[in-house]
C-alpha cells in the first residue's frame, strides 16, 4: 500500500512535466494535480502497472471553482476572467487495497480535457454528467450528449455558479 | 355487495335519479393509471399493497392511460417529465380526474426554490381535482383524497356544469 | 441464407409499469433480439446538488432522504458519516450502533420492495404483496422511533434527531423471530418457484471483470462471485464489531452473475442484516445521542470522499468545504446510476421480455440515478 505523496513521486519520475502538483495539508484528502491532456495516459498506467492496479474508479466530478475575477463589460455584462474548472477522480485498487485521488484543472472559457471511458467504463456516464452539468467538453468521449438535462435545453450549464435559470422551457413558467 | 344486498326480500322497484346512478358506479370503480414518479409512488405502492388495500375503494391499478379514469400524480414532476405527463392526460378517456398527491406535485415541495428542472406544481400543465399535502402524504392521507374525489363525482351532474 | 430482418427501434418508458420509475429506455431490434440498449435518464433530476450549495450542512440531510427513497436511513449515514469525517469528530458509541440498527433495518425494508417488484414484475403478484406486510413492520419500528414512514431526517451530524422510543428495542426483538421463517416463505413462494427461475436462471449474465470496470457494486457485484462489501473491507461505524457473512452469487439455478444470483444474494443478505441488528441490539450501550451534535456546523476548508454500503451497492459523497456554512460542493455517487449504464452490456443477444428480469435484478432506484 502506497500513500499518495509516494505515488506522487513516482508518478513525477515517470511523467515529468504532466505531473503539476501535490497538495497536501488540506484536511481529510491528499491529491495530485495532473494536466488534462495527459490525464488518460497516466490513468492507464496507474490501471495496467501491477504495483498499483487501480482498477475501480470510484467517482468522478467536476467542481466550479469559482475563482474567476469579476469584469464588468461595455453593455454591462459581467464576466469572470481567469475561473478554472476542476475535475477529481477517486481511483481504488481492489485488490491492494489503496486509494489515490487526481485532480485535473481547466481555464474557465474553454474546458478541455482528455477522456477516461476507455479505461474505465464507469467514466461514460460520469464525464457525461460532467459535461452537462459544467460544460466541460471531454477529447475522444465516445457519445458526449446531455444525460440529466433535456437535449434541447439552451440556457448553459447549470452547476456553474454564474448559472442564471431561464424564465420559460417549452412554454412552461420555470421559477416558483 | 353494498348497499343493496339482502335488503329486500322480494324482487322490487328501487326508484332513483339516472344520475345518481351513474355517479355511484363511477365513483366506486375508479381505475387508477398505475404510474409512479417518485418518493410518493412508493407509499401509493404501499396504498394499494396489503395493510391499507386501495381495492376496498374499487381502485385498480390499469397500465395504460386508455383504460384508466384518475391519474395520481406521485412524485416531483420535472420539466422533462411535463411534457410526457400532458400527453399521457390527454390520452385519458373523458371522464378523468387528476389527484395530485405530495407537495412537490402540489406546489415543487421543497424543491420550489432552487430546481432550475422541477415543474412548480403540476396544475401549470393539467387542471388537478384534488391535492394531498404531505412530504410524502401517508397512505391514509391519500385515502382521504381519493374519497374526497368519490364526494366529488358524488355530486355531478349530467346537465348543469360542476367544475 | 438466414432471413434478416430490419432493425426496428423500441421506446420503453418513461411511463412504463416495469421501468421502476420514470427511465426511458430505447431498445434497437433485430426482431425480438435486443442489439442495443440507450438508457435515456434525468425524467426525476431534482437538482439535489444545487440545492446542496445553497443550504447548510445540517439542511441538506432531509434532500439526501430524498435521493434513494427506499434507503433513506443509509443515504443519511453516508452523508454525516462524510461530514464528520470532514469536521473531525468523534460521535458516541450509543449513537454509532443506533445507526447501525437503523441502517440494516432499512437494507432488509429495501430489499424487500426489490425482490417483492421483481416478482411482480415478472408475473408473480403475490410475493409483491407478502414483501410489503413486511415491510410495513419495519416501517412501523421507524415511525415509532422518528415519525415518519418514509423520509426520516433522523440521522443527524454527530448524533441522532433523539433517542430511541423506550419500546423501540422490546418490538425490534420480536421482529427477528417474525421475520427469520418470512425468508423461507419468500424462498417457497418465489426465489425456488419453476417459472421463475426459468425467466431469470443464465439471463443477464454479469462477468465480474465487466462489473469492476463499470464500478458496479453492491449485491449485483457480489451476485457475479466477488466478495466485496464495505462493511467488511472499507469498516466504517462500528460494522467492525459485527459477525456476519458475505453472500455471494454462486450460480446455482445456472451460471454465476445471471439475475437469479443478483437476485438470492438479496434474499441471503436480509439474513445477515438480521444478525447483525440482533449482535448490536444485545450490545447497544448506553449513553446520550445528542451530546456530540455541533451547534454549528462549519468544516475546515478541505475536501473528503467517503462512502458507505448502501443496499444497492457503493454509496459515496464527495465534499468540498470552502470554511463557510454551506458546502461549496456536494457530489453523490449514486450506486444504482453506475449499475444502470451495465444495462446495455447485459441486454445484448436477449428478448424484449428478459430486459424486464435485468432491469428488475439490478434494482434501480431512478431518484438517485437523476438526483
Amino acid at each position: 500500500m502506497k500513500t499518495t505523496e509516494e505515488i506522487f513521486n513516482l508518478l513525477k519520475e515517470k511523467f515529468g512535466e504532466s505531473i503539476i502538483e501535490f497538495k497536501t495539508g488540506v484536511p481529510v484528502e491528499d491529491f495530485i494535480v495532473v494536466n488534462p491532456f495527459e490525464i488518460d495516459k497516466v490513468c492507464t498506467f496507474l490501471r495496467d502497472t501491477d504495483s498499483y492496479q487501480f482498477n475501480n474508479l470510484m467517482n468522478l466530478s467536476g467542481v466550479d471553482d469559482a475563482n474567476g475575477k469579476k469584469i464588468t463589460g461595455e453593455q454591462g455584462e459581467v464576466k469572470l476572467e481567469g475561473r478554472t474548472f476542476s475535475l477529481f477522480y477517486h481511483l481504488e485498487s481492489m485488490s491492494l487495497k489503496q486509494k489515490v485521488t487526481l485532480a485535473v484543472r481547466m481555464p474557465g472559457e474553454n474546458p478541455e480535457v482528455s477522456s477516461v471511458s476507455e479505461i474505465w467504463r464507469s467514466a461514460d456516464w460520469h464525464e457525461r454528467e460532467a459535461f452537462d452539468m459544467f460544460g466541460i467538453k471531454f477529447l475522444n468521449h465516445p457519445d458526449l450528449r446531455r444525460i440529466l438535462m433535456p437535449y434541447d435545453w439552451e440556457a448553459g450549464y447549470p452547476l456553474r455558479k454564474d448559472y442564471k435559470n431561464p424564465e420559460f422551457y417549452q412554454g412552461m413558467k420555470v421559477p416558483y | 355487495m353494498g348497499l343493496l344486498d339482502k335488503q329486500f326480500t322480494d324482487d322490487n322497484i328501487i326508484i332513483t335519479k339516472v344520475e345518481d346512478v351513474l355517479n355511484w358506479a363511477r365513483l366506486s370503480s375508479l381505475w387508477q393509471m398505475g404510474f409512479g414518479l417518485a418518493c410518493c409512488a412508493i407509499e401509493m405502492m404501499a396504498t394499494s399493497a396489503s395493510h391499507y388495500d386501495f381495492d376496498r375503494f374499487g381502485v385498480i391499478p390499469r397500465p395504460s392511460p386508455r383504460q384508466s379514469d384518475v391519474i395520481i400524480i406521485s412524485g416531483t414532476v420535472t420539466l422533462k417529465m411535463a411534457i410526457r405527463i400532458k400527453r399521457l392526460y390527454e390520452q385519458m378517456p373523458d371522464p378523468k380526474y387528476v389527484i395530485s398527491m405530495g407537495s412537490c406535485s402540489n406546489c415543487g415541495g421543497p424543491y420550489w426554490e432552487h430546481g432550475y428542472h422541477v415543474l412548480k406544481g403540476v396544475d401549470r400543465v393539467i387542471p388537478v381535482d384534488v391535492y394531498v399535502p404531505g412530504c410524502p402524504p401517508r397512505p391514509e392521507a391519500l385515502l382521504e383524497g381519493l374519497l374526497k374525489l368519490q364526494e366529488k363525482i358524488r355530486n355531478e351532474s349530467l346537465v348543469k356544469k360542476t367544475a | 441464407m438466414p432471413v434478416k430482418t430490419e432493425e426496428m427501434i423500441l421506446n420503453m418508458g418513461p411511463q412504463h409499469p416495469s421501468t421502476h420509475g420514470v427511465l426511458r429506455l430505447e431498445l434497437l431490434l433485430e426482431g425480438e433480439i435486443i442489439k442495443g440498449v440507450k438508457p435515456h435518464i434525468g425524467y426525476l433530476h431534482r437538482c439535489f446538488e444545487k440545492h446542496a450549495e445553497a443550504m447548510t450542512y445540517p439542511q441538506v440531510i432531509p434532500y439526501v432522504d430524498r435521493l434513494d427513497y427506499l434507503s433513506s436511513m443509509y443515504n443519511e449515514f453516508g452523508y454525516v458519516t462524510a461530514v464528520e469525517k470532514l469536521l473531525g469528530i468523534e460521535v458516541p458509541q450509543r449513537v454509532e450502533y443506533i445507526r447501525v440498527i437503523m441502517g440494516e433495518l432499512q437494507r432488509i425494508a429495501s430489499h424487500l420492495v426489490a425482490i417483492g417488484t421483481y416478482g411482480a414484475d415478472l408475473g408473480a403478484f403475490t410475493p409483491f404483496l407478502f414483501a410489503f406486510r413486511d415491510r410495513e413492520k419495519i416501517l412501523s419500528l421507524f415511525e415509532i422511533t422518528c415519525g415518519a414512514r418514509l423520509l426520516y431526517n433522523y440521522i443527524w451530524i454527530g448524533g441522532l434527531s433523539h433517542d430511541l422510543h423506550p419500546d423501540f428495542v422490546r418490538l425490534a426483538r420480536e421482529f427477528i423471530p417474525y421475520f427469520r421463517p418470512k425468508i423461507k416463505e419468500m424462498n417457497d413462494l418465489l426465489s425456488y418457484n419453476k417459472i421463475f427461475v426459468e425467466r431469470t436462471a443464465n439471463v443477464g449474465i454479469l462477468p465480474p471483470e465487466t462489473a469492476i470496470n463499470f464500478g458496479v457494486s453492491g449485491p449485483n457485484l457480489r451476485g457475479s462471485g466477488l466478495k466485496w462489501d464495505l462493511r467488511r473491507n472499507d469498516p466504517y461505524s462500528v460494522y467492525d464489531k459485527f459477525d456476519f457473512n458475505i453472500p455471494v452469487g454462486e450460480g446455482r439455478m445456472g451460471t454465476v452473475g445471471d439475475c437469479w444470483d443478483r437476485y438470492f444474494v438479496r434474499i441471503l443478505e436480509m439474513e445477515e442484516s438480521l444478525k447483525i441488528i440482533e449482535q448490536a441490539l444485545d450490545q447497544l450501550p448506553e449513553g446520550d445521542v445528542t451530546s456530540a451534535i455541533p451547534k454549528r456546523v462549519k468544516p475546515p476548508i478541505g475536501q473528503v470522499y467517503a462512502r458507505v454500503e448502501n443496499p444497492r451497492g457503493e454509496l459515496g459523497y464527495f465534499i468540498i468545504s470552502d470554511g463557510s456554512v454551506n458546502p461549496f460542493r456536494v457530489k453523490v455517487r449514486a450506486p444504482s446510476f453506475i449499475s444502470l449504464s451495465v444495462m446495455d452490456e447485459l441486454c445484448r443477444g436477449h428478448m424484449i421480455a428478459d430486459v424486464i428480469a435485468i432491469l428488475g435484478s439490478i434494482d434501480i432506484v431512478l431518484g438517485e440515478i437523476d438526483r
